[in-house]
């Protein structure tokens, strides 16, 4: 079951602001989905290896070989938050 | 003896290698040549974290991080996969770093070094692949931060992080592990330590068997040592406070050569580790015979090598192979015909002493040039070259120079600006040995030109053929041989 607490502590984890009412909202949400998981408890899966990755692929690499970079104003180009080539953020901690 | 560890001194590393011999970084084909260049010069959408892109591991990173799992007599795994370590800093631009978790590529090795009591065998926990994040600078001091500039260049460059087991006992065999690990390294050419940033280290750190702390983030072999002391030193003296140590992460202040608490673990990280979507798992155990063909000769097997082939001392043989490329260079002039423990002792104790003494730092050689640069400034670099070694021996064993002038011909190239070879240097600062009757000559110009000090000497002050003697080495710019010139004085005055 997942409490209040944990929503908490999900919501500070990812860095969003809940309050009160949301937090007992996304509980019984969250709630309702790990039910509805836990018909899975049914099955016996003590034989049965742990599925990582639904398509079967395995080894898929790339050569060492060097590709053209963006320029350095695309980069940024995307940004009012910039100095001397850099991303300025807010100090942080 | 057996080492006794009378504090109960544990010592574990967590060591972060960027693999930066690779020409493109982890999971795009950046270029990983971005040291010089200017900031988020060297990026993509890919290691830019932007939304949409997909990554595709580099083969031959992998193919690094088996060689370095088997250097490090690691069992690498059968199956091995990716995951995502959440969490949030602006290093990480998507969020999450991608790294190993539960399935490592490499799982228990071992490297064997010189411990406090000889031989001391250090386990290694595991080895895995993981994505290095951007680079930060901060704007003013980090306690006056008045902001962050960050920089993608190293972002997604391949990293190896290897964690050893809690074997070690004192600060000296961590730097001992680490010297030997980075040796390790540059043997199987996956990475250059010269670089910045290349070496990064936590040290775990525990006494009398207790809680261990946690310092993270040490950029140098020698940093870690004293980080090391330090910290042993703060537990004890909490304990001896009738104090309790904290589970804690502290910073090393290199400056003030402290440690600073950072954070307890009450508040522990929750990295939320799920497997990574994007990339397929790897089945790449059938590689390995291959890659075993392609291992280099590594340190310990050169050095019995060195003993055996070359009938030198181990302290020259331990001395030569802790960079390999000095142990070319050795080789390279062994390989003229010259006496080998000739060679070893002025490629070992001169030489390579000289470079220490300069703090400069091996970092080419190409079968007939050893490069170096500074270790704290990269601008000043220099090279030396094999001819050079082996003229400068020649002349030395002939008898045309005397060892201090050798030693001294080798400063001077380490120093010096132009190319020039030892026989320019030795001509250019009259250093070639005195001829017999140019020493007789400067005997009795000296005896000539100082009538007191004559009369001294015959009046029994024997301190008066000290000077005199000093006179003729003046007149002979130090090239005659002090005894030499001492018994013609004599024989001239006192017949």
């Amino acid at each position: 079951m997942i409490t209040k607490e944990d929503v908490e502590h999900i919501g500070w984890l990812a860095r969003i602001e809940i309050n009160e009412q949301e937090t007992v909202e996304y509980m019984e949400k969250l709630n309702s989905v790990l039910e509805y998981f836990g018909q899975l408890d049914e099955l016996q899966t003590e034989d049965v290896a742990p599925t990582y990755h639904v398509a079967e692929i395995y080894n898929v690499f790339r050569e060492d070989v060097v590709e053209e970079c963006l320029p350095q104003e695309t980069v940024l180009a995307n940004t009012e938050n910039k100095q001397d080539g850099a991303f300025r953020v807010p100090k942080i901690g | 003896m057996a080492y006794e560890n009378p504090d109960g001194i544990r010592i574990g590393l967590e060591i972060h290698v960027q693999l930066n011999k690779l020409k493109t970084k982890m999971f795009c084909g950046c270029s990983t040549d971005y040291h010089n260049a200017a900031p988020n010069t060297h990026t993509c959408p890919i290691c830019l974290g932007l939304p949409g892109t997909l990554p595709v591991l580099n083969k031959k990173a992998v193919e690094a991080a088996i060689k370095v799992g088997l250097a490090l007599e690691g069992e690498i795994a059968e199956e091995t996969q990716f995951h995502r370590k959440n969490y949030f800093y602006p290093d990480l631009p998507k969020g999450f770093q991608v790294t190993q978790f539960d399935f490592p590529i490499v799982g228990k090795g071992k490297v064997v070094i010189e411990g406090e009591d000889g031989e001391h065998v250090v386990g290694i926990t595991r080895a895995h692949m993981e994505e290095d994040p951007g680079k930060l600078v901060h704007i003013g001091s980090i306690e006056k931060s008045k902001g962050v500039l960050i920089d993608y260049n190293r972002s997604g460059m391949s990293l190896i992080e290897t964690v050893t087991e809690p074997d070690m006992r004192s600060p000296k065999e961590a730097r001992r592990f680490l010297d030997k690990f980075r040796n390790i390294l540059e043997y199987l050419d996956v990475f250059d330590g010269n670089l910045e940033g290349a070496m990064r280290v936590d040290a775990n750190v525990s006494v009398y068997w207790g809680t261990r702390v946690e310092i993270k983030n040490i950029s140098s072999h020698k940093g870690v040592e004293r980080a090391l002391l330090y910290e042993i030193m703060r537990q004890k003296n909490v304990i001896r406070r009738g104090g309790k140590i904290l589970l804690e992460t502290r910073h090393f202040d290199e400056g003030r050569g402290v440690t600073i608490s950072m954070r307890t673990k009450e508040e522990a990280e929750d990295y939320r580790y799920f497997r990574e979507p994007d990339l397929m798992p790897m089945r790449v155990t059938s590689w390995i015979p291959a890659i075993k063909e392609t291992l280099p000769e590594l340190p310990d097997a050169k050095r019995a090598r060195f003993m055996e082939q070359y009938g030198i001392t181990d302290m020259h043989a331990k001395s030569l192979t802790s960079k390999i490329m000095l142990a070319d260079f050795y080789e390279g002039v062994c390989a003229t015909g010259m006496d080998p423990k000739t060679a070893a002792t002025w490629t070992a104790d001169v030489f390579l002493g000289e470079l220490n003494y300069r703090d400069l730092a091996i970092s080419s050689y190409d079968g007939m040039t050893i490069g170096f640069i500074h270790a704290k400034d990269p601008e000043i670099e220099n090279s030396f070259k094999v001819p050079d070694m082996i003229e400068l021996v020649t002349l030395f064993a002939e008898g045309k120079v005397s060892d201090r002038t050798a030693v001294e011909v080798i400063r001077a190239i380490l120093d010096g600006t132009e190319e020039k070879t030892p026989s320019q240097i030795i001509e250019e600062k009259g250093l070639f040995k005195a001829e017999d009757d140019l020493v007789t000559r400067a005997v009795a110009e000296t005896i000539a030109e100082n009538a007191a000090a004559v009369q001294d000497y015959l009046g029994g002050a024997e301190k008066s053929l000290n000077f005199l003697v000093g006179q003729v080495m003046k007149k002979t710019k130090g090239t005659a041989d002090a005894k030499t010139a001492r018994e013609l004085i004599v024989k001239e005055l006192k017949g």
